[in-house]
């Protein structure tokens, strides 16, 4: 297939970007998104100019590190990662707009690769059970019920790619941040920290400069790892439990 | 570990008005108590088609709630006063949220994303301005009759038969309502959503609720200028 | 440039710190007998740890638990994207939930065997102890592990073993047990106990008067090259298979921490130990930029099998029975499809070369579910491995219920690594390795399950409770950042990004690493032989000459720059492959995961040579000269060597 590109290019944070535009020969439907601009960039590597960047590892779809706004789609058409996006969903001859994700959050470092610490601070803010090592009990001690254990695994799934953010119309962190609540929150092994972990991620994620929720949906839509929207209720449920018990929270 | 040194204990409603799921939900209890009071009125509205004896005399009724322990209109203004600070409430946490929420993406997507959301989902905040105008206008037109062409204290009846005579009134008023319609549409759901009431197995529910109540609340209202218009109640 | 051709014979490794007495005994006795420093104390003193997966992550938190300084780097963007994350099948713990006879020795029993005994006793039975810690620490952490009804842990069994001892979260367990780590981690960033440093790669060890005392690194978005100084270092920094270009590992792993701490005196051990995994999706063309591993439990149910005829190109549902070559079922009756990994890599190799291979390029066996199919029912078959089918044909566009589905073997895993003492420690003082950059467990094969349990171990227990004691006796004294030393690292590391920022060549970056990956593949891949590893040994000098002549390197150092990341790592894969095929050709015996053709038994199977190789090679790397290989004499005491025998 041949294809026409145009790609945000950014050269760093301070300095402006634009759409440019590249073509691409001889694509094989059976490579991945992130193949394709492989061979872009090779390409451009010898012809003396700077290869596109953008972020990637695993290219399994389970790290979250790649993640491009594919024709305006976050991780593009189908309902997985870019790494795990292939060509074959497109048509020769098709001409494809690739932006970084975007969100006053989550900076452009460089073309598309952009700064998603963000999403580590909200974390660090109650997104863990304090057990320090050593001090665990044995692990039958706390049988967990079935349910809530499945719960909390299809909530322990998020990638932290920041799909939802890229594709919430504003800027939200409402689904990543309601996915690590309701996984540790339904557990009874997060159960003493249940309210101040609450409080602390939703201060965290307030103050880190992510929009508010208008329970669009866009999100969970996009989010490759298919954490639902009512997520975003329990959360609610959950925060708004934590107010009426007064537990301290961190601001 | 120094864990407890940024502890703070900030009063609960000072955390829900500075947090967005705090404001969201100050949004959502306005919203459904202001959804409440137009249920009621809707169906007030209603008795409208028994004449207006019965119409009047419901207004009239309506100033005598409470008493005797309450004074003469006094329900009424409690009512008033609840509704205003629900409106204030509600316009202000909508305008702070949503001026966030466009700094939260201050760069647009180039390619503009294919519009997935419902029609309802992304009118809320000038169907909501929409709304908030018409509210002031309405008050001047039939509370106080200053815009109303005939304006005459104790005979709302009258006043609205005299209102939807006006073409561009009725036009007000049915633009009016289908806004309405679709605020509630994406709100009702909207508000089950944010103050937690929301889960995966109620979700289909409660948009099939808020689509019935939507409809419903429309068409009740906007049977009104209907029938003044085509001479079943004149 | 080194020239690794040849090579000297040092001084044997005499100690290495186990204590002695009953196996079983040994880790509370090194406990016990470890000084411990005074947690008033542990505030002054900082400890680098180079890596976030299992291991690093796990360590990180648990010493600035203990109190600490941590100074932490990843090069990923965020700790969480380790590329332990990518593990899907489990993890092993000896807690015999199931009362089905498993217990700490047969773990280690186990484990011993499984690395085909070249690995040391007492670091094994370690790990089989701790192994069940290991389970209550994720556990209190909140990581889903799968549960039954009852709500009690559900397990499975894996690679051959006959307990069922392996825990899993769905095929999501490195995922789950990473991010344990991870949330613990940020808790003690969040709390300021860990100054995390992302985006940040290590380029070169520091080492002040024989000790580890820091690092050279560069932070990947400005370019800016920095010098972080510390009480002791720890590299956790993963695995090498990377070398071979096309492997399960993530794209960016890389070998250069570990390669650097070589080069500035750690030893690397059993370079050319790495394990070949049977089912992975086949490369679909040149483009292929790395390899999808599907879970080796697919060979549960499906058979497999190649046409019986060369250059047989017809779609294979028209192949009839008896024209098809089930050729495991064949030669292992009594195993059939599940003989252990290398051993089933090796035959669909060999059929491949018979020319018997299907799909692109003839690289690939049949993995076919249609007896399953008819014997247990569509339903029934995609209950189980429905993801894997949805993942194989998001990959492929090919309906494995349908048609078989194509496989073929895949570097994976790496049991070679910087070689430590029963402490963790390197062979420069005040340097730990832990995870799958040390070579300490796993002998010549790995076990399925066993990396994340190693990892864990060492992150969570063992190294927290080991560098104690090189810290007590090492107390703090504030390394000189204008020591020579320093400013030679950092002199040595801007040099050679100049340098490849210089070259200007007509080649790219990765034109380098696909040709060195395929000649390694070829000849230091799943069968070795004398001739091939020679050929690789004349190869690799001139690919590396040529690679500091013809390489190109677009932008500047002081910007995110992919490509100079990418081609200094290259830079160091040319010299690491160089050390796999000499140990490789060194080591004529077959073992594990490394198979040398000159030794096979009459039916095709490895042939130990324990008489000679009974030891763990150790190499020092050799300046301008040849590297040293120190030899460290393997003990049987409890696990008598046997001839492993599948047929
Ligand atoms: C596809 C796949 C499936 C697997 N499945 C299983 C399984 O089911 N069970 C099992 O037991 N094992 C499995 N393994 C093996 C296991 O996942 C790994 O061995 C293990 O996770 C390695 O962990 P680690 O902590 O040592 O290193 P990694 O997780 O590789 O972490 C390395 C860290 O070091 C950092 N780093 C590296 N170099 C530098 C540098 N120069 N500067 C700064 N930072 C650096 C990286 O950023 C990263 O944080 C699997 C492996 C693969 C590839
Ligand atoms: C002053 C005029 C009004 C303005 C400016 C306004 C604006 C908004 C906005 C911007 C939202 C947010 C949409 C979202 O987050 O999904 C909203 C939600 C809502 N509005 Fe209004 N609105 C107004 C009047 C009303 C009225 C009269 C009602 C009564 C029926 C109402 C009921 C609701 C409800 C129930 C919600 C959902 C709250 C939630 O999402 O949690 N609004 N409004
Ligand atoms: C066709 C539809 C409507 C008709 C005929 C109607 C009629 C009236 C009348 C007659 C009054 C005066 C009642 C009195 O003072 O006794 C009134 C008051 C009011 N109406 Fe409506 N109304 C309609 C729709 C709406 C809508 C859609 C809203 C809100 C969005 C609304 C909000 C109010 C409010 C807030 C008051 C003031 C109540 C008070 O003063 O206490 N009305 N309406
Ligand atoms: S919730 Fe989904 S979209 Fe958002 S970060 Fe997690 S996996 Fe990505
Ligand atoms: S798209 Fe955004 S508005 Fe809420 S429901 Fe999702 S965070
Ligand atoms: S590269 Fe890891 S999820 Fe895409």
């Amino acid at each position: 297939m041949n294809l026409t590109l145009r790609i945000w290019r950014q050269r760093s944070s301070e300095q402006a970007g634009a759409m440019t535009t590249y073509e691409v020969r001889d694509i094989s439907p059976d490579m991945s998104f992130l193949e394709m601009l492989d061979v872009l960039n090779e390409e451009l590597i010898l012809r003396g100019e700077d290869p596109v960047a953008f972020d990637h590892d695993c290219r399994e779809g389970i790290c979250g590190a790649c993640g491009m706004v594919i024709n305006g789609q976050a991780h593009g058409p189908e309902r997985t990662t870019t790494c795990q996006l292939h060509m074959r969903h497109f048509q020769d001859g098709d001409t494809i707009d690739v932006e970084p994700w975007r969100a006053a959050a989550f900076p452009v470092v460089r073309d598309l690769v952009v700064d998603r610490s963000a999403f580590d601070r909200v974390i660090g803010a109650g997104g863990y059970i304090t057990a320090p090592t050593g001090s665990a009990p044995e692990a039958h001690a706390t049988p967990v019920p079935k349910e809530a254990a499945d719960t909390a695994f299809e909530h322990a799934e998020c990638i932290g790619c920041g799909a939802c953010v890229a594709a919430c119309p504003n800027g939200s962190a409402m689904l990543f941040t309601s996915a690590k609540v309701v996984h540790l929150n339904s557990l009874p092994q997060g159960a003493p920290e249940r309210e101040s972990r609450v409080l602390g991620m939703v201060a965290a994620m307030d103050e880190q400069g992510f929009g508010g929720c208008t329970n669009t949906g866009e999100c969970a839509t996009a989010c490759p790892k298919g954490i639902p929207l009512p997520s975003i209720a329990a959360m609610n449920r959950e925060y708004l439990r934590a107010l009426r018990k007064g537990a301290p929270g961190r601001v | 570990m120094a864990l407890a040194t940024r502890t703070a204990h900030p009063s609960a409603l000072r955390t829900l008005w500075g947090s967005t799921i705090g404001k969201k939900t100050v949004m959502a209890g306005t919203g459904v108590i202001m959804l409440l009071f137009l249920i009621a009125h809707m169906l007030g509205n209603l008795k409208i088609f028994f004449g207006p004896g019965d119409f009047n005399s419901y207004a009239a009724w309506l100033r005598t709630i409470g008493q005797p322990v309450l004074h003469h209109s006094w329900y009424l203004w409690l009512q008033r006063t609840a509704l205003v600070a629900c409106v204030v409430l509600h316009g202000v946490a909508a305008y702070q949220l949503s001026r966030r929420d466009r700094a939260a993406r201050p760069q647009r997507y180039a390619h503009r994303q294919p519009a997935r959301g419902s029609y309802a989902t992304r009118t809320m905040r000038w169907g909501g301005v929409i709304l908030g105008l018409f509210i002031v206008w309405h008050i001047l037109d039939l509370t106080t009759g200053t815009l109303n062409p005939r304006g005459e204290a104790g005979h709302p009846y009258e006043d609205i038969v005299a209102d939807f005579q006006v073409w561009y009134v009725d036009l007000i008023y049915i633009a009016a309502m289908l806004a309405l319609g679709l605020h509630i549409r994406h709100g009702f759901w909207s508000a089950a959503q944010t103050l937690g009431a929301n889960s995966r197995t109620r979700d289909r529910a409660l948009k099939a609720a808020a689509n019935v109540l939507a409809a419903v609340l429309t068409a009740g209202f906007v049977l009104v200028p209907v029938a003044v218009m085509t001479g079943l109640v004149n | 440039m080194t020239s690794y051709s040849d090579f000297t014979v040092g001084a044997p490794i005499a100690d290495t710190k186990a204590p002695d007495g009953p196996v079983a005994e040994r880790w509370d006795r090194r406990r016990f007998e470890a000084k411990l420093v005074n947690p008033a104390n542990r505030r002054k003193l900082t400890v680098i740890v180079v890596g976030t997966g299992l291991a690093g992550g796990a360590a990180g938190a648990t010493l600035a638990e203990q109190g600490y300084r941590v100074v932490q780097f990843c090069y990923q963007d965020s700790p969480r994207r380790a590329h332990s994350i990518a593990a899907q099948g489990g993890i092993n713990a000896a807690k015999d939930y199931r009362n089905d006879g498993d217990s700490v020795h047969r773990l280690f029993y186990d484990t011993v065997k499984g690395g085909d005994f070249r690995s040391r006793e007492s670091n094994v039975h370690r790990l089989a102890q701790v192994s069940v810690q290991i389970i209550d620490q994720c556990v209190a952490q909140g990581v889903p592990f799968a549960r039954e009804y009852g709500g009690l842990l559900d397990t499975r069994s894996f690679g051959g073993v006959q307990v069922s001892r392996t825990f899993y979260a769905r095929g999501q367990t490195g995922q789950q047990l990473l991010l344990g780590a991870y949330q613990a981690l940020s808790r003690q960033i969040d709390a300021g106990a860990v100054e995390m440093h992302p985006r940040t790669e290590m380029l070169d060890l520091v080492v002040i008067d024989g000790r580890a005392r820091g690092i050279v690194a560069r932070d990947l978005v400005t370019g800016r090259i920095s010098v972080h100084l510390a009480d002791a270092v720890v590299l956790a920094t993963g695995g090498y298979g990377n070398v071979f270009h096309l492997s399960t590992n993530a794209k960016n792993s890389n070998a250069t921490a570990i390669w650097r701490a070589h080069r500035r005196g750690a030893y690397f051990a059993n370079p050319c130990y790495t394990q070949i995994h049977p089912t992975c999706i086949p490369r679909s063309g040149d483009h292929q930029s790395k390899l999808t591993l599907m879970s080796e439990s697919l060979r549960n149910d499906g058979r497999i099998w190649v046409p019986r005829a060369k250059g047989d190109t017809r779609p294979p549902q028209q192949i009839p029975e008896h024209e098809r070559d089930y050729y495991l079922e064949r030669i292992y009756p009594s195993f059939g499809n599940l003989v252990p990994r290398d051993i089933a890599s090796r035959a669909a190799k060999n059929v491949c070369d018979e020319g018997r291979g299907v799909g692109p390029g003839g690289q690939g066996v049949y993995l076919d579910f249609a007896d399953a199919i008819d014997r247990m029912g569509r339903e029934k078959v995609a209950e189980k491995y429905g993801n894997l089918f949805e993942m194989y044909e998001r990959i492929t566009a090919e309906d494995p219920y349908t048609r078989p589905m194509r496989i073929y073997p895949a570097v994976h895993y790496t049991m070679g690594g910087l070689w430590v003492d029963y402490d963790l420690q390197t062979t420069v003082p005040g340097l730990f390795a832990i995870g799958e950059a040390n070579f300490s467990d796993h002998g010549a094969n790995r076990l399925g399950a066993s990396a994340l349990m190693q990892g864990l171990a060492d992150g969570y227990f063992v190294l927290p409770a080991t560098i104690g004691d090189y810290l007590a006796r090492h107390p703090h004294q504030e390394a000189d950042p204008g020591h020579p030393a320093v400013a030679e690292a950092v002199a040595d590391t801007e040099d050679r990004l100049a340098l490849l920022l210089s070259v200007d060549g007509d080649r790219t970056p990765e034109s380098f690493h696909r040709e060195l990956g395929a000649l390694l593949w070829e000849e230091c891949g799943m069968a070795r032989n004398d001739a091939g590893l020679r050929k690789a040994l004349d190869r690799i000098p001139q690919l590396r000459e040529e690679f500091w002549r013809r390489v190109r390197v677009p932008g500047t150092g002081t910007e995110l720059n992919q490509q100079l990341e990418k081609a200094n790592r290259i830079a160091d894969h040319l010299e690491l492959a160089e050390l796999m095929c000499l140990d490789a050709l060194h080591r004529t015996e077959s073992c594990g995961g490394h198979f040398r053709e000159e030794s096979q038994t009459p039916d095709g199977e490895a042939r130990r040579d324990d008489e000679h190789f009974s030891y763990v090679a150790a190499w020092e790397h050799g300046g301008d000269g040849a590297p040293v290989l120190h030899r460290e004499e393997l003990a049987f005491e409890y696990v008598h060597p046997t001839q492993r025998s599948y047929a």
